[in-house]
């Protein structure tokens, strides 16, 4: 799947996207995934309370299941008007 | 329903007389438009403004839709920019037409309180010395969607 990151989690992972192949259930698995991978993963990760997640343009939470889901975006709470 | 998300800028003037030229059958035309203030503290150069391309749209659109059936608007209008915008710029509108202006105005307000906590944009300001610092989103922000 296609996961995405914005504003200052794509600073802290280091780019905006990246294909992920994973058999995580949950998106709060993938998170784990994520984290055990690199410390960069473990630092845009550290403060979940801090973090928004949508799947395939949606906003979700983070005990979503991801079957079925091609695009998983994390991000901060939004800043728009 | 018109939803516009563009990096240009958009002509306010232009804007507002085609909508409400548009407006038929409505009593009542609001339009609101933020502009980009001067940071807090220090001078803020830049202002960054980063979206979700496709999400956005949809966000917005699910806004805008709720909002026309909730006040049984005649029409709305929302426009937001992204990308490099500084001081005294315009960043974003929207336009409401009721029959009555109560319902114009409360849809308004509506589809701001929405738009700042829900649809995905995030703020970046720049200051004058280059220190960059992302604009955190603010409890009242949140809070405000609880009238709604």
């Amino acid at each position: 799947m296609d996961v995405m990151y914005f504003a200052w989690v794509r600073e802290r992972v280091g780019l905006p996207k990246e294909k992920v192949e994973t058999s995580a259930a949950t998106v709060a698995e993938l998170i784990e995934e994520l984290k055990s991978r690199e410390d960069r993963y473990a630092a845009a990760f550290a403060d979940l309370s801090a973090l928004r997640v949508a799947l395939d343009q949606e906003l979700s939470d983070f005990d979503a299941p991801l079957e079925g889901v091609r695009e998983v975006a994390f991000f901060p709470p939004m800043t728009g008007g | 329903m018109k939803i516009v998300v563009q990096e240009a800028p958009f002509d306010f003037g232009a804007e507002a007389q085609a909508f409400s030229d548009a407006a038929k059958g409505a009593g009542a035309v609001v339009t609101f438009t933020g502009v980009v203030r001067e940071a807090d503290a220090g001078a803020m150069a830049v202002m960054e403004i980063e979206h979700y391309p496709g999400m956005t749209e949809k966000a917005l659109e699910k806004i805008a839709a709720e909002a026309m059936t909730r006040w049984s608007l005649t029409d709305a209008l929302v426009i937001h920019r992204h990308g490099r915008l500084v001081p005294g710029d315009q960043i974003m509108m929207v336009a409401t037409a009721a029959r009555h202006r109560v319902a114009a105005f409360e849809a308004a307000e509506y589809l701001m309180d929405y738009l700042k906590s829900r649809a995905p944009f995030w703020k970046k300001e720049i200051l004058d010395d280059g220190a960059a610092a992302w604009v955190d989103a603010k409890d009242e922000d949140e809070d405000a969607l609880s009238r709604w």
